[in-house]
């Protein structure tokens, strides 16, 4: 078979070994996690003994629990501020301030976490001292922002590929601009919407380094409960962790694909 | 006078853009559309025509003018406050709702009952003939079928004026010249004044009750399809209309001297020196001796129902004349030829500059 | 033939265009006051911060100094006050620009033959090969960081196929190393290198290298003459993507540099923890974020000539 123009040599064999690279750490990991044995070293032959043994954690319990609810709300929350102001930079004439708006919405992606996590930890730290709340009020504030990009700009693409004409359509139809946004450009959006909320819950479920310097004692999320696990020593309690945690961002991924794929 | 105008048109200006960049979309522009018939804004890409739809409908503000529905002032007026409805060029059909749903779109937000609007409904899907589909979503239809629907939805709450923007442009020659005659019917059947935007000056001539001519942000002409076609008003009007010829002549006591030296006989002008024209199925080809001409021929083109004859005047301006083919074919002419050129009676217009 | 006069658009039509703008600043406002709360104001606190004394027990004590951007580099002698050179520090941000630089080569001469591989397949499975790129993109990093730990650590895999070899008969020491840091860094961001790579490689014209071939170029002027100018701007953003994230690496080098390889991030920590100096911690984060807007303005200005350019 002769080979195609856009051949290089060396290039498939560095692939492929790219590909089992990524993907044997994960596997063994995975693997291990199904050790029957106590001994993270020795495979003892399958077992869900160490699924079992994190489940009756109640800190794992708590802290699944704390990540999940966290989650949620920032995913809820960022998805709601960048809805609105996709609707707000997209389909408009361009206007003085936009790009100010964009490095602003975009500003997580930029700045290492490390960064961020320090200043949100000096700014705070001023208010727990002065208002003496301890709550989760903060880890809320500090996910919503850095989710806010991550529910943006699906929002934005599938905003940018909408046809500006239906909504004129609906105008026309005598639909006040309120019954647009709810009986065209909402149902429209919607899967764009999700699968921003997908990112964003699946961005914040992820983050260690922001959390570890915003939370107050007591308030371990999953990652910065396994991060203090590893600390003192890796256990396969941490490996049945992960495999978990690695399903439910697969399972995410794949509802993100089907949402964002396109029709045709 | 006035409970006939539907919609009148004064002194519009659009105006893209500020300042040294500012493009005249519309540049003051007055036009009155009367109660029931079926009116086409007919030019070129760029001549404001879509502009003045879309400042009727309310999609865009005007720079200044005033627009009259039903005398009533509706410059400033909202889209969804105008009793005017649309077919969008594209379409537009709301890909989440089924065609029924479509239908009922603008019932719904005109807060009708729900009785009242399935019977409408059910009653626009008959009217396009596409009663069996109520139930199927916009996207498995053909395009035709697409056409009917934007029009069911756009005529169900019974506008003032129905506005239609280039419907006819996505669709394939054959299925084009149904819906025209679709069309047709539709506006004869419910009464409603159409305003209908295209390039096609077939489409036109052959639908409309009247025609305005645009070209550069001016409205050209406004008139009967046989107005416009047998008198038009300018050159870009006759030429953008048809095939046509132009005359160089000058004003003489007992007619126009063409530039050629001959007198011809045509309507009065104020103009000294004018453009004379005559469309090519006005021109009859005769012995030499006989014609009002002479002329060389130049080319002979066929095009099967008719041949078209290529002829030079003495003073080298080109014309052409379009001749019905012979059952054989064979016109008998031959290029290089001297032959007389006749102008039928009546045929000669005089343009303005 | 000119018409009406006309100075500016109607007083509708400013009314129009003002409300436009008014909707578009109120609808992104609830977004920029979250972000200005919990993003970049604290930022611009943390800039304060780093002219401010240390707290004995944390925190910070009001008072003007510039102690913390010279600790940065230097430490003041206790007796006789002058200043001299700190080699723990120096030796903290060179391993941190060293590492990062190295990931990122070494992320793109693997990520490169990779995203061409991937853009080159049909286009039915591509979006298989993508989406095995994205899903360890979008793992949990300390995850992803565990899984490499597993492979290089003293009985894990990469050792146990060594001596099984018999190409060594004592386990390696790469765990809380640099190379281990180097590793874990190359395996954590090799997606970050490879999707950019692939966008910039999906929208090459494959026309391009039949033009090349034909005009007698062989398979390594081809790549260098004509795969690598064009596909540029996906280059520059897969090193930025990579190099900006790993200069502020924590937990990466936390985990596998054992807290004595530290990179600028666990020594930003340290300053916040047992340091207990947050006016230095904050310099030395102010000094990062510099480092890596300077890397994007970069980018920008070479993102903006390719397309004035192209």
């Amino acid at each position: 078979m002769a080979r195609p123009i856009s051949h290089l040599p060396g290039f498939t064999p560095i692939a492929m070994a790219v590909f089992a690279a990524l993907y044997l750490p994960l596997v063994i990991l995975v693997f291990y996690s199904f050790n029957a044995g106590e001994d993270l070293a020795h495979w003892e032959g399958f077992g869900l003994h160490w699924f079992a043994k994190a489940w009756e954690n109640d800190q794992v319990k708590d802290s699944t629990i704390r990540s999940l609810w966290l989650a949620a709300v920032a995913a809820v929350i960022s998805t709601v501020v960048a809805t609105m102001a996709a609707l707000g930079t997209t389909r408009r004439a361009r206007f003085k301030g936009q790009t100010f708006i964009y490095v602003m919405i975009n500003q997580p992606l930029m700045v290492p976490e490390i960064v961020t996590a320090v200043a949100l930890l000096i700014f705070f730290a001023w208010f727990k001292v002065t208002l003496g709340y301890q709550g989760m009020g903060y880890l809320v504030l500090a996910h919503s922002a850095f989710c806010i990009p991550f529910a943006y700009l699906p929002i934005r693409a599938r905003l940018e590929s909408m046809d500006l004409t239906l909504e004129t359509a609906a105008a026309d139809l005598y639909a006040t601009p309120f019954a647009t946004f709810r009986r065209v450009t909402f149902p429209l959006l919607l899967p764009g919407i999700l699968a921003g909320m997908m990112l964003a819950f699946v961005t914040s479920l992820d983050d260690v380094v922001i959390t570890v310097f915003v939370k107050s004692a007591g308030q371990d999320t999953l990652p910065t409960y396994m991060l203090g696990q590893i600390r003192r020593q890796v256990s396969t309690e941490v490996y049945a962790i992960s495999t978990m945690l690695l399903g439910l961002t697969v399972v995410m991924l794949v509802a993100f694909m089907a949402l964002t794929r396109k029709k045709d | 006078m006035s409970q006939t105008i539907a919609i009148s048109a004064q002194n519009v200006i659009k105006a893209f853009g500020h300042g040294e960049h500012a493009v005249r979309a519309l540049d003051d522009v007055s036009l009155d559309i009367r109660k029931g018939e079926f009116f086409t804004l007919l030019g070129p890409s760029g001549c404001g025509k879509t502009t003045l739809l879309r400042l009727i409908a309310g999609f865009e503000m005007p720079s200044g003018g005033t627009i009259l529905l039903d005398g009533a002032d509706i410059t400033n007026l909202p889209p969804n406050k105008r009793p005017v409805n649309t077919v969008f060029q594209s379409y537009a059909l709301f890909p989440h709702l089924t065609v029924a749903q479509n239908v009922a779109f603008g019932l719904e937000m005109l807060g009708k009952s729900k009785s009242e609007v399935s019977a409408r409904v059910a009653e626009m899907l008959a009217l396009v003939k596409l009663d069996h589909l109520a139930a199927r979503k916009t996207s498995q239809l053909s395009g035709g079928q697409q056409q009917r629907v934007a029009l069911a939805r756009a005529l169900a709450p019974q506008p003032k004026v129905l506005l239609l923007d280039e419907p006819l442009s996505a669709l394939d020659l054959k299925l084009r010249k149904e819906m025209q005659i679709e069309l047709k019917r539709l506006q004869l059947e419910t009464g409603i004044t159409f305003v209908f935007v295209t390039h096609d000056q077939e489409e036109a001539l052959t639908m409309s009750d009247r025609i305005g001519v645009m070209s550069s942000g001016h409205l050209q002409q406004v008139g009967s399809p046989k107005e416009i076609y047998t008198r038009p008003r300018n050159r870009f009007v006759a030429s953008f209309i048809g095939e046509t010829n132009f005359l160089p002549a000058t004003r003489e006591a007992l007619g126009y001297r063409l530039d050629c030296g001959i007198v011809v006989q045509a309507p009065a002008s104020q103009a000294q020196r004018v453009t004379l024209t005559i469309r090519p199925e006005q021109l009859r080809l005769v012995p030499e001796a006989e014609g009002d001409v002479p002329v060389k021929i130049t080319n002979l083109v066929y095009f099967g129902t008719d041949t078209h004859c290529h002829m030079s005047l003495p003073d080298g301006t080109e014309v052409v004349a379009r001749l019905q083919s012979p059952s054989d074919g064979e016109s008998g002419l031959q290029v290089g030829q001297g032959i007389g050129l006749r102008f039928l009676p009546g045929a000669l217009q005089v343009l303005e500059e | 033939m000119s018409g009406a006069p006309l100075s500016g658009p109607s007083q509708a039509e400013a009314a129009l265009a003002a409300k436009t703008v008014r909707g578009g600043w109120l609808l992104s406002l609830p977004a920029l006051v979250l972000l200005a709360v919990a993003a970049v104001g604290p930022l611009l606190i943390m800039v304060v911060y780093s002219f401010l004394l240390p707290g004995e027990y944390g925190n910070v004590e009001w008072g003007f100094s510039f102690d913390a951007w010279t600790g940065i580099l230097f430490t003041r002698d206790v007796f006789d006050d002058t200043l001299r050179l700190e080699d723990a520090h120096l030796s903290i941000l060179l391993r941190s620009v060293n590492l990062s630089l190295l990931t990122t080569i070494f992320t793109f001469a693997v990520g490169f033959p990779t995203a061409w591989f991937i853009a080159t397949r049909p286009q039915r499975q591509r979006a298989l090969w993508l989406f095995l790129i994205t899903i360890p993109f979008w793992t949990n990093l300390l995850i992803r960081t565990l899984a490499i730990n597993e492979i290089i650590r003293a009985e894990g895999l990469l050792n146990n196929i060594l001596i099984g070899l018999g190409l060594i008969d004592q386990p390696l020491q790469i765990i809380y190393t640099d190379t281990a840091v180097f590793i874990g860094m190359t395996y954590v961001y090799l997606p970050l290198m490879v999707l950019p790579l692939f966008a910039a490689i999906d929208r090459f014209d494959m026309r391009l290298l039949e033009a090349g071939y034909d005009l007698y170029a062989t398979r390594f002027q081809v790549l260098r003459r004509i795969i690598v100018p064009v596909v540029k701007p996906g280059i520059i953003a897969g090193s930025i993507l990579v190099f900006v994230p790993a200069l502020g690496a924590y937990v990466t080098p936390r985990i596998l540099g054992g807290g004595k390889q530290m990179m600028i991030g666990n020594f930003i920590e340290l300053q916040f923890g047992q340091g207990r100096n947050w006016p230095l911690g904050a310099a030395l984060s102010v000094t990062l974020l510099v480092i890596v807007t300077a890397a994007l303005l970069v980018y920008v200005r070479f993102a903006n000539r390719e397309v004035r350019h192209g």
